[in-house]
């Protein structure tokens, strides 16, 4: 009996190992190349990838270099950022936060390219009915947990002297947190934009406390790979470039900016009224300069230790994080953490030559 | 000369031949694995063996730091929970109706198209209607199973029914038996091992709701767990979870399976024992 199935253990043995091969292939190899893929999902402060990608401005900088950028909308934030993680993606829109505990936890060497923003007040503790931040004490408050609505709702706490004890915290998927605010068991969310306006604009809600109370702390950075970049500048100065030229495009009040607007308002289901409303709780870094002395400022090792400590205490910075200074993180003011352990790098460098005008 | 559909596998060959592919996806897991870890040890994509162990040790047998509770048993008996309450209310649903809509005509005029519409009601495209009538607690996780799967066993039950032999019930009728009698006597012996059947059938869609269910909103289950740590992609313990969810989905089927020939011997050996 055994005899008659050894040729078929060889065949499908053999075939088992050029799956497993296909399988780790997948592996990111740092190498030069000329394609690259740049992954982007619906938010206020990443709009701009869609109207450069339409608009031609993302491939006439890729030009200008001799590459190519494919620009892919991904339905799903975090499977976007999984998909970097896993090498899919070269370049992919995230928060400080997801960069340090997703490819970074993750063994993925990524550098914050650009600082395009901070959430100004678009992201918020909501509470129904007319109330101040106190009496959130003992409710339940609905969240995507372990996302930055959870930290700014332990930022909130921390600034009544609570702690996270003092709520029940309840994982809510973000599709379905606007329905969610609508029935009864619901009394207090915390979310971002857009579905905050939406809740925001129903009646009797109290928003008890938002982003801006906490200014520079949710960061909206474009993350690269980091081994891709250095040895792909050429990806670090087109992507860069054509940034600031949408930004320059949108910052305007003449036809071309209302028109990049509305361009944007609409892919991300609004009108030019409701995305400049968001635009108003977001600060956007339009002049290269601003982000770029944001980037060297001393408060974004501070930010970063504060996310740190608080991804450590969550559990996201894996079982193997003794510490919250775990994964060092790098800015061009200083290493936070273990040095010899850098994962997450922010780098001024590309945004700089933006701002001299060498791009 | 023998022919390939009459040739049988021995003893020892078809424990071989069931345990083959498990071996070759273990052994695709651990190349694959192994070769990413080489690259980047703290890969979270494809886990090795051992960071499995830890992260079961860890959540199933530490208590938590944050709550001081066994994660891993607190998820699993939410979850068993709602979905036994799921399952057992649609049982129940699914016996009274079906067995009503066969016999009482009366009753299957009004309930039957009814039911068959339902049943046609994609129950996830329905979640946020759920939501705003049921809220996000318990109740509304339960009924979104029991949605989903309460008109298949109704119209299961229902088609049971419908093919009992006539003779039968003009025999209980001509001795004299009223509809209640024919109906307790007669008619509901012979569905319930149709209705485990159903239920066994049913299991898996109740597993895929009930862990939809949980992904939306909870605060505890093994389908919230999944969804939580995916946001950072912690595959050394979603891995064990999807494991650990199949093997109790698969104890489940096997022990309705062995209570339904314990219970109802007779109509196993109607239903023959081929590929027993």
């Amino acid at each position: 009996m055994l005899k008659a199935i050894r040729p078929f253990t060889r065949v499908i043995a053999l075939s088992a190992t050029l799956l497993a091969t296909a399988f780790t292939s997948q592996a990111v190899q740092a190498q030069e190349q000329t394609e690259f893929k740049l992954a982007w999902t619906i938010y206020v402060g990443w709009m701009p990838w869609d109207y450069g990608a339409a608009s031609g401005i993302v491939d006439k900088w890729a030009d200008k270099y001799g590459i190519k950028i494919e620009v892919v909308q991904v339905n799903d934030y975090v499977e976007s950022i999984n998909q970097f993680t896993a090498g899919q993606f070269d370049a992919t829109v995230m928060t400080n936060m997801d960069a340090l505990t997703i490819p970074a936890a993750s063994g993925v060497d990524s550098t914050a390219l650009i600082v395009g923003d901070f959430s100004n007040g678009n992201d918020g503790v909501v509470l129904k009915g007319d109330k101040t931040l106190k009496d959130i004490k003992g409710q339940q408050v609905n969240l995507v947990e372990l996302s930055v609505s959870h930290y700014l709702l332990a930022r909130a706490l921390e600034s009544v002297n609570m702690t996270e004890r003092d709520v029940k915290v309840v994982n809510t998927s973000d599709a379905d947190l606007v329905a969610a605010f609508t029935t009864a068991g619901v009394t207090s969310v915390t979310t971002w934009n857009p579905l905050l306006s939406e809740i925001t604009a129903m009646p009797s809600t109290s928003k008890v406390f938002d982003s801006s109370m906490i200014p520079g702390e949710i960061i909206d950075l474009l993350v690269v790979n980091t081994d891709t970049l250095s040895a792909n500048p050429k990806l670090g100065k087109a992507l860069t470039g054509a940034w600031y030229e949408i930004l320059a495009t949108m910052s305007g009040s003449d036809d071309a900016a209302i028109k990049a607007k509305s361009f944007m308002a609409e892919a991300s289901g609004t009108d030019l009224k409701g995305y400049e409303a968001q635009l108003a709780s977001t600060k956007m870094f339009y002049a290269p300069s601003d982000a770029v002395a944001f980037t060297q400022s001393k408060d974004l090792t501070a930010t970063m230790k504060k996310v740190s400590e608080f991804s450590f205490e969550h559990g996201l910075l894996g079982d193997g994080a003794p510490d919250a200074g775990f994964i060092g993180i790098e800015t061009p003011a200083g290493v936070y953490g273990d040095a010899a352990n850098v994962k997450l790098r922010f780098t001024s460098e590309y945004m700089e030559m933006a701002a001299k005008g060498q791009l | 000369m023998t022919r390939i559909i009459n040739r049988q596998p021995g003893r020892y060959g078809r424990l071989v031949l069931g345990l083959m592919p498990f071996v070759i996806l273990l052994a695709v897991y651990i190349v694959a694995s192994d070769a990413r870890l080489a690259e980047n040890p703290s890969d979270k994509l494809l886990p090795s063996l051992s960071s499995f162990v830890d992260a079961i040790t860890r959540m199933g047998f530490e208590p938590s730091k944050r709550t001081g509770e066994y994660l891993m048993w607190n998820d699993t008996l939410a979850s068993l929970h709602r979905l036994c309450m799921g399952v057992g209310i649609s049982a129940l649903i699914g016996l009274a109706i079906g067995v009503g809509n066969g016999m009482i005509p009366f009753m299957r005029s009004p309930l039957s198209p009814l039911v068959t519409a339902l049943s046609l009601i994609p129950p996830m495209a329905i979640l946020p209607i759920l939501f705003i009538t049921f809220g996000l607690g318990e109740l509304s996780k339960v009924v979104l199973i029991v949605i989903g799967i309460c008109p298949i066993i109704i119209r299961d039950i229902q088609l049971r029914t419908d093919s009992l032999p006539n003779e039968q019930l003009i025999k209980a009728q001509t001795l004299g038996g009223n509809s209640w009698q024919i109906i307790a006597r007669v008619v509901l012996p012979q569905t319930l091992p149709r209705l485990i059947e159903a239920v066994r059938l049913t299991l898996g869609s109740a597993w895929l709701f009930l862990i939809a269910a949980e992904a939306i909103a909870a605060t505890e289950g093994l389908g919230y767990r999944i969804f939580l740590l995916r946001r950072y992609l912690a595959m050394d313990v979603i891995l064990p979870y999807v494991f650990w969810i199949t093997l109790l989905a698969f104890s489940m089927d096997w022990s309705l399976k062995r209570l339904s020939i314990l219970a109802f011997p007779w109509y196993h050996k109607e239903q023959g024992g081929r590929h027993e």
